[in-house]
């Protein structure tokens, strides 16, 4: 099972899913927030993907234009509390390179709040929650990204690419984190 | 390594004029290193003037690819139906790169995407410093290894100027003073007795003072063919 999947619903049974934003999360700290904001049943807006990674250090320009490029309406990176990464300094390279990203999105004439940093422990599962929400209201703030209608990809084929890991009972609780998932009978993909 | 920097997406955009099919051809040698016009630079590129295209309701293409090294005709062959197919071809190697290029692929119009900025290191990550002047005539051997021509503001050979100030240069406070660290270098290895012989003026036309500078190496070029016995 695979939360990111849930998500591909046809778009005439999503109409409580207009927005597409790619979460980044390390593996240590972000991904087991999630984990947990699952496992309390916190409410947490349905736009939001999951993308997991070892670390947010794996986070480069190219990964995060990518998302944008082939339609993502916002992205964010979600990494340990700065000076508490697993591999020491993995977050902090990938803060500059979001900045890098902000940046560049200013020349192309894209909204830079569209790319965004979060830092949280595995322990902050409310954070994650409050984190989510808050990316999903400044998303919905700048509207759907003027990339997608364009986007020949869509967003299927971003999702099926960062299908890299596996995936186990953890999914299930991300999954469980959206309002759609909780009211499914099986997590992490819509009811019937 | 030369080192060099990506021009602005606009003055690039500029460039590009009304060029439909865009191929940005990176460079796997030092524009790699300096992260300033290797494949991943290609690729951030591209997605950039795709997006910027969407944006802007055009309809270019722009695809991307890199070589080896742009600065050597024999590794242009690999690309050369993608050049020929596209309506301008962005380069991303060196000034010498896209030259490369543009002699080449005759037909090909060429625009560049860096400005090549200059000869030098990375004295920390991402810090890069001027090194090398190529001024053709080299006299590191007289100061300590540490270049004159390139690192002094006013490219003296005997001795820094009155603007040298706690071993700082007068032309901005961050920058050491070469005269300096040719002395410090010098005093620490005991052979200060190196800088009592006055250099004389230089000869600037080994630089670029003579205009556009060539060597040819009779060893290393194609044989003459073999003349037949009479």
């Amino acid at each position: 099972m695979h939360a990111i999947e849930a998500d591909t619903r046809p778009p005439d049974q999503a109409a409580d899913v207009s927005l597409h934003i790619v979460a980044f999360c390390c593996h240590y700290c972000a991904y087991a927030a999630a984990d947990l904001a699952g496992a309390l049943r916190m409410q947490c807006p349905p736009t939001v993907r999951v993308v997991k990674l070892p670390c947010t250090g794996k986070v480069d320009v190219l990964l995060l234009l990518g998302a944008l490029e082939h339609g993502a309406d916002g992205v964010m990176v979600a990494g340990c509390l700065e000076g508490d990464c697993h591999y020491q300094r993995g977050n902090l390279h990938a803060r500059q390179r979001v900045e890098r990203v902000q940046k560049l999105l200013e020349q192309v004439g894209l909204e830079p709040e569209r790319v965004r940093m979060f830092n949280m422990s595995s322990g902050m599962g409310q954070r994650w929650a409050e984190a989510v929400t808050e990316m999903d209201a400044q998303i919905g703030a700048l509207g759907p990204s003027p990339l997608r209608p364009m986007a020949s990809d869509g967003l299927e084929s971003l999702t099926d690419d960062t299908d890299t890991t596996t995936h186990d009972g953890v999914d299930a609780c991300v999954g469980a984190c959206s309002s759609r998932a909780t009211s499914s009978a099986s997590p992490g993909r819509p009811g019937p | 390594m030369i080192i060099g920097e990506q021009k602005p997406l606009d003055e690039i955009k500029g460039l590009l004029g009304d060029g439909q099919k865009v191929l940005v051809v990176g460079c796997g040698t030092c524009v790699t290193v300096c992260f300033a016009g290797g494949e991943r630079e290609a690729d951030v590129l591209a997605s950039l003037l795709r997006m910027s295209t969407k944006l802007d309701g055009a309809s270019r293409e722009v695809a991307d690819v890199t070589v080896q090294r742009q600065c050597e005709w024999e590794y242009l062959d690999a690309i050369e139906e993608r050049v020929a197919e596209a309506d301008v071809v962005l380069s991303l190697g060196c000034g010498i790169g896209v030259q490369a290029l543009a002699e080449h692929f005759d037909k090909a119009v060429v625009i560049p995407g860096l400005n090549t900025t200059f000869m030098g290191l990375p004295t920390e990550q991402g810090v890069w410093e001027e090194r090398c002047a190529a001024c053709g005539q080299c006299v590191l051997g007289v100061t300590g290894g540490i270049c004159p021509i390139a690192r002094c503001a006013k490219q003296l050979l005997n001795g820094p100027c009155g603007g040298s100030s706690d071993g700082k240069c007068e032309i901005d406070p961050e920058l050491d003073c070469a005269w300096q660290l040719i002395y410090d270098k010098l005093s620490a290895q005991g052979r200060l007795d190196a800088l009592l012989e006055i250099t004389p003026p230089k000869d600037w036309t080994t630089s670029r003072d003579g205009g556009p500078r060539k060597i040819v190496r009779d060893d290393l070029k194609e044989p003459a063919p073999a003349q037949a016995d009479s």
